[in-house]
């Protein structure tokens, strides 16, 4: 047990010029720093989905608007729906999948640091091509349109009849160049986390937060190499005539909607895994206790992970499957549900008996525990076919997902910034504006989702540019758009905390939440090399085991 | 679990030694492999979805042949990767770059062989990705195959030139070795394309 | 605090869905699902209720048992510096629960599967009325090959009442995109794809207006893409069966009336390449059918009423009462245009 403390000397003074700098975080191979530009993209990602969303709650929020037109309407929803996803959701998992886990394992970078680097920049030029759609080239003709097909572009809407120009190129082309982004990420943490976990952490001592990046990483090479595969078959459409979707050709429409389900059903337990990693490594903390149920944590999250890649028609319930694939995949995705309520139990259980302290990240972590229950009962009810029938392609579900997404995945992500954003920069965030941010972000989500559940139970349907006065819709879109403003508001202080803090804060030193795994042994920010020393370790707290090593946690494991 | 008595600090129990942990070479190539049958397989299932869906001719009875030779080859070409790294292991260099030149002829005739049918079926059968459904599905899915021959091709010459340069030792064993799954994996493919194409399709 | 305001919006979250049963607005013409009027729509509704139930109490008991560890775990200014109990998991309890939601779960789906058998596997009873729908960029083609009847946006059905039923099955189709079918107090929805036939079916238990929309995505005019059925009486169905059959009211060419240049007019402009209007040469089918455009209260699926001055605004520029519409502006006259109209307007 020598190895585990060190005392590092902070970073050499840098001296360099803004030129020097800025090359070196453009050559980086450094998992902290490419960690950190995920992270960076991703916020910039998030203000501008976050303005697409805000223009589209302004046209909504009057009955026959025309605030936008319903050309721009529809760039709005299909940018925002791609950017959030693939811009946003995806590379800020990364980017904090980056940072930590080499660091949670113990080790000194990823396995394949510059692959690291290398997939990074294929994100970021994906999404500065999907982007430049919006300015166009010469000779491009239809470019300077974004793509407006929707975020699933259902065919045959992509085909060259219906989507003329190259809008949806600019779709389909920065969705596999990223897609490869993320596919060599995954072959990075997937490597890492087996080949270079430091000695003594067998698999069952592993942070739970590094079990879930290897099961997020194991569904990436599942499920976006099919959407890889469909979206060289829409360019093999588009460029050289194929007839892959062409329903004129006897092309089938209803299989790029598998295609693309098989790929957009478990992307969405793959950003909602890691936050559950996020959570896991939270709730522990602030409640002074360990996990609860370890073993079974990870198993529930191995077959999230394996059940989600049955259930993808629970989006196609309406395309008139016969009554067996119904009944089939209705099932399959209740039968998430239970996997998914052991681990709600389970941080319950942990919570149970703890002493709960309500620092920034815990109070976004429980936000968490009651906004996914909420939004995985709406998912229940989705899943029951009949039902579905009705709330399918209508606000309902538009409500459910931000349900999931903003109210868990985001909440999970802003917890997982107030918890290791003093790991990074060295600096705590204000607890102060850390608090004004959750409470008026709480407010702003519940306002905006909330309610949007209502005019999808009237009738509403998702991705309407307007709608007519008299049909009860009204006063729900108002509130919903209010909402958004508060979001926007609760973003905008989160930013200004993050930019106030990195100079003004207070110093965090290495330890500053009295936690247990192997980051915070190292300085606050740690240096390239990590660790001075390379730990090893007895427990899946190995500094629980160093604070109380009259009671240390190995005894039991 | 047992209940605890205040002890004064415990000494652990020793860890496994030495701490070894699989290789990274290996892991990221299945990894990636992984990734590649995910893509292949989508391209299989358009196939096999669309088999006899075409609205107008030719239909693959009418024009593709069984490429035998073609198969042979290339599932040879396995077996003597399989030879020159077992060659390697054993510090034969001479061998090792013999059969990997084999190998990387075998690779060749194969896409050589795609090649010819392409042309035959393109010129001679007026078969083209735009003709209808059969071809969409043909051409794309052989032709990613035979993309990642090429690829792997690629792969297997720079060895070959550094062997040539006399820079492949026995040490690197490990590193060929995971170049040489990759090229396994092409071959299972196409012994999966064949019989959906070939077999099956036909 | 925080158990509080979740407190709070819980609250506000139920009375908000109790609203939703409260309408305010004119009831019949919100598409609330909650308002079944028809069988497939009744059978969602009684499932959706037990699903609703069901995740209700789940959602009480975890939200409630939540709360409560918040409240009585949280970290006390008296409390010593003693780190809690360390408890790593209890073998029991986990069973427990798994298994009970294993069990709700299977409960779920029974139910689930027996309303997809009753909807889906519906036989359709003799006196059924059989209707082609055909979705089109942004508008719905309504076929009834029984009857000889082609209409647009506005769907006629007979009201079936339980002594006599009288089903109306729909078969979809799509001309172009995707587009979905749902009239939320009638049915669940289903979408219309091309290549790729689907069915569905209504049976109304009351006269009256039902409003609902395409529901699947499908280009620019999605958004206008309305649709409105009206369940007529058996005998004003009737009615409105014959005349929709009859062809066109004939305004003859050489009359000097304004109608009859208007019509002149629409047989010698590009109208007819896209519209049909029986008993004339106008038979294309890019557009809806105009043969009694004068029987329906809208124009271009919902965008518009169908005033005089809005047809003749709509003939004069789609665009400004449907932007991205696919019909073309068509640059007449002032004199043609107001001629066209009239000759329109006696297309009852
Ligand atoms: C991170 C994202 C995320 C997550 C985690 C989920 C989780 C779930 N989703 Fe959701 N979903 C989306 C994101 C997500 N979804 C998105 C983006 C879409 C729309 C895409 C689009 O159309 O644009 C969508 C759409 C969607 C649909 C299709 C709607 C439609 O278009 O017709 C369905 C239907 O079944 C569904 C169901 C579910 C279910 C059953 C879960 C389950 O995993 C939930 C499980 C959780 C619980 C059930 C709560 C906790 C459990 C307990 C307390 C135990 C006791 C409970 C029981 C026994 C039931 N989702
Ligand atoms: C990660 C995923 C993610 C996230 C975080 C969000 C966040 C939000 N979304 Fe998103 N949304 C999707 C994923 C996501 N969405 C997807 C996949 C779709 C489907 C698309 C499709 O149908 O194709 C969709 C569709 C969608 C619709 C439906 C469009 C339609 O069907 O017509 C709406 C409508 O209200 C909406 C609103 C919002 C709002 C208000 C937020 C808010 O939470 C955003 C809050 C953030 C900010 C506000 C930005 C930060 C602050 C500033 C920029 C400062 C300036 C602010 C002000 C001036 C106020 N979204
Ligand atoms: C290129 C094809 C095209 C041409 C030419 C065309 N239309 Fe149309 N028309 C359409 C389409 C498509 C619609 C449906 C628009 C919608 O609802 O989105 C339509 C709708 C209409 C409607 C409303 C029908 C309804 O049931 O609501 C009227 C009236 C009409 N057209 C009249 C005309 C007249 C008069 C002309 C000639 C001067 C004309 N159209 C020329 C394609 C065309
Ligand atoms: Cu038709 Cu949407
Ligand atoms: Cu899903």
């Amino acid at each position: 047990m020598s190895s585990e403390t060190m005392a590092l000397s902070p970073h050499a003074v840098e001296t360099q010029s803004l030129a020097e700098r800025l090359h070196g975080w453009a050559t980086t191979v450094d998992h902290k720093r490419i960690g950190v530009m995920y992270i960076g993209f991703a916020l910039i990602f998030l203000v501008i989905g976050g303005i697409e969303a805000i223009i589209m709650r302004i046209q909504l929020a009057l009955p026959n608007n025309d605030f936008v037109s319903p050309q721009v309407f529809n760039r709005m929803f299909t940018m925002h729906g791609t950017t959030m996803i693939f811009f946003v959701a995806m590379p800020i998992m990364f980017g904090f999948g980056n940072y930590t886990v080499p660091l949670l394992v113990g080790t000194r970078d990823m396995a394949f640091p510059r692959l690291n680097a290398f997939s990074f920049w294929l994100t970021a030029f994906g999404a500065l091509l999907m982007y430049f759609s919006f300015v166009g080239g010469f000779g491009l003709y239809g470019a300077g349109s974004a793509p407006d097909v929707g975020w699933f572009a259902y065919a045959p809407l992509t085909s060259k009849v219906f989507s003329p120009g190259h809008s949806s190129d600019f779709w389909s082309l920065g969705l596999i160049v990223s897609g490869f982004g993320s596919i060599g990420t995954s072959v990075n943490m997937i490597t890492t986390i087996v080949c270079s976990r430091c000695p003594g952490m067998t698999l069952n001592k592993m942070p739970l937060f590094a079990w879930m990046n290897i099961v997020m990483s194991g569904m990436v090479l599942f499920a976006i190499s099919p959407l890889t595969a469909a979206q060289i078959m829409i360019s093999l459409d588009r460029y050289l005539g194929a007839h892959f979707f062409d329903t004129q050709a006897g092309g089938s429409a209803v299989i790029w909607m598998h295609f693309f389900w098989i790929f957009g059903h478990p992307e969405v337990y793959i950003l909602i895994i890691p936050s559950f990693g996020f959570i896991s490594e939270i709730v522990p903390v602030f409640s002074r206790k360990p996990i609860f149920g370890y073993p079974i944590m990870v198993g529930a999250t191995v077959a999230i992970g394996f059940i989600s890649f049955s259930v993808w028609a629970h989006h196609m319930f309406t395309v008139g499957m016969n009554s067996w694939g119904n009944t089939f995949f209705a099932i399959t995705t209740m039968a998430v549900g239970v996997p998914t309520g052991i681990k709600i139990f389970n941080w319950l259980g942990t919570i149970w008996g703890g002493k709960i302290q309500f620092k920034t990240p815990m109070l976004f972590s429980l936000a968490f525990l009651f906004q996914f229950l909420i939004a995985g009962l709406t998912g229940i009810m989705l899943s029951s076919t009949p039902f579905n029938w009705q709330l399918s392609g209508s606000y309902f579900v538009v409500a459910h997902f931000h349900y999931v997404i903003v109210g868990g995945i985001l909440f999970a992500v802003f917890g997982g910034f107030y918890y290791w954003y003093p790991k990074i920069t060295g600096k705590m965030l204000s607890e102060r504006l850390g608090k004004l941010h959750f409470w008026l972000f709480v407010i702003g989500f519940h306002l905006t989702f909330d309610f949007m559940h209502i005019p999808g139970l009237l009738g509403m349907p998702r991705r309407i540019y307007t709608y007519e006065a008299g049909r009860g819709w009204e006063i729900w879109n108002q509130i919903v758009s209010v909402g958004a403003l508060f979001q926007g508001v609760a973003v905008l202080i989160f930013v200004f905390n993050m930019i106030w803090s990195y100079w003004k804060g207070k110093d965090a030193g290495c330890d500053p939440w009295d936690a247990w795994t192997l980051e915070w042994t190292t300085t606050s920010p740690p240096p390239e090399y990590n660790f001075a020393t390379i730990p090893t370790v007895h427990s899946s707290r190995p500094l629980w085991d160093l604070k109380h090593p009259e009671d240390p946690d190995w005894k039991y494991e | 679990m047992s209940s605890t008595t205040l002890t004064p600090p415990l000494t652990p129990p020793p860890i496994e030694t030495p701490w070894v942990l699989p290789s990274r070479g290996k892991v990221g190539m299945f990894s990636l492999i992984a990734a590649e049958s995910a893509i292949f397989t989508i391209f299989v299932v358009a196939y096999v979805f669309y088999i006899g869906k075409s609205i107008s001719g030719p239909t693959p009875r009418e024009v593709l042949e069984l490429p035998i030779f073609n198969t042979v080859c290339l599932l040879s070409s396995s077996l003597t990767i399989h030879f020159a790294l077992g060659a390697l292991k054993k510090g034969n260099r001479a061998v090792f770059t013999a059969f990997w030149a084999l190998t990387i002829a075998l690779g060749a005739i194969f896409l050589f062989g795609t090649a010819r049918e392409w042309h035959h079926l393109i010129y001679d059968k007026g078969l083209t990705i735009q003709t209808n459904l059969f071809g969409t599905t043909y051409y794309s899915l052989v032709g990613l195959h035979a993309f990642h021959v090429t690829v792997g091709l690629f792969g297997l010459s720079l060895v070959l030139a550094f062997a040539l340069l006399g820079w492949v030792k026995q040490e690197h064993y490990g590193r060929v070795d995971v170049l040489s799954l990759y090229w396994h994996f092409v071959d299972v493919v196409w012994i999966v394309v064949f019989f959906v194409v070939y077999v099956a399709g036909r | 605090m925080l158990a509080r305001v979740a407190w709070a919006a819980l609250p506000v979250f139920l009375i908000a869905l109790v609203a939703v049963a409260a309408e305010p607005h004119d009831p019949a013409l919100v598409p609330n699902i909650f308002k079944p009027d028809s069988t497939p729509a009744d059978h969602i509704y009684g499932v959706a209720l037990f699903v609703l139930t069901v995740t209700g109490a789940i959602f009480v008991a975890v939200f409630s048992l939540l709360v409560y560890a918040i409240v009585r775990y949280r970290a006390k200014p008296e409390d010593d510096s003693h780190e809690p109990a360390q408890v790593y998991g209890s073998n029991q309890i986990e069973l427990a629960w798994t298994v009970i939601p294993v069990l709700i779960v299977v409960m779920l789906f029974l139910a689930t599967a027996r309303v997809i058998a009753q909807i889906q596997d519906a036989p359709p009873p003799p006196g059924t009325i059989n209707v082609t729908a055909v979705g089109h960029q942004f508008w719905w083609e309504f076929r009834y090959p029984d009857l000889g009847i082609v209409t647009a946006n506005e769907l006629h059905v007979p009201v079936s009442e339980p002594a006599e039923s009288t089903p109306t099955f729909l078969k979809l189709l799509s001309a172009d995109t995707d587009h979905s079918f749902w009239v939320p107090r009638l049915a669940g929805k289903t979408d219309l794809i091309p290549n790729h036939p689907n069915s569905t079916w209504i049976d109304p238990h009351h006269t009256g207006l039902y409003l609902g929309q395409c529901a699947q995505y499908c280009g620019t005019q999605h958004g206008l893409m309305l649709l409105r059925v009206y369940v007529d009486s058996r005998e004003d169905f009737k009615a409105w069966a014959n005349a929709q059959a009859a062809p066109a009211l004939v305004t003859s060419t050489d009359s000097n009336s304004e109608a009859g240049y208007g019509r002149k007019v629409f047989e010698t402009t590009s109208c007819i390449n896209c519209h049909a209007v029986k008993g004339t040469v106008a038979d294309g089918r890019f557009g809806p059918d105009l043969t009694h455009l004068m029987s329906r209260k809208t124009l271009a699926s919902g965008a518009a009423d169908n005033t005089p001055e809005k047809l003749k605004q709509w003939i004069k520029d789609p665009d400004s009462i449907k932007p991205g519409s696919l019909m073309p502006a068509m640059r007449l006259t002032e004199k043609d245009l107001n001629a066209l109209t009239a000759y329109l307007l006696t297309l009852r």
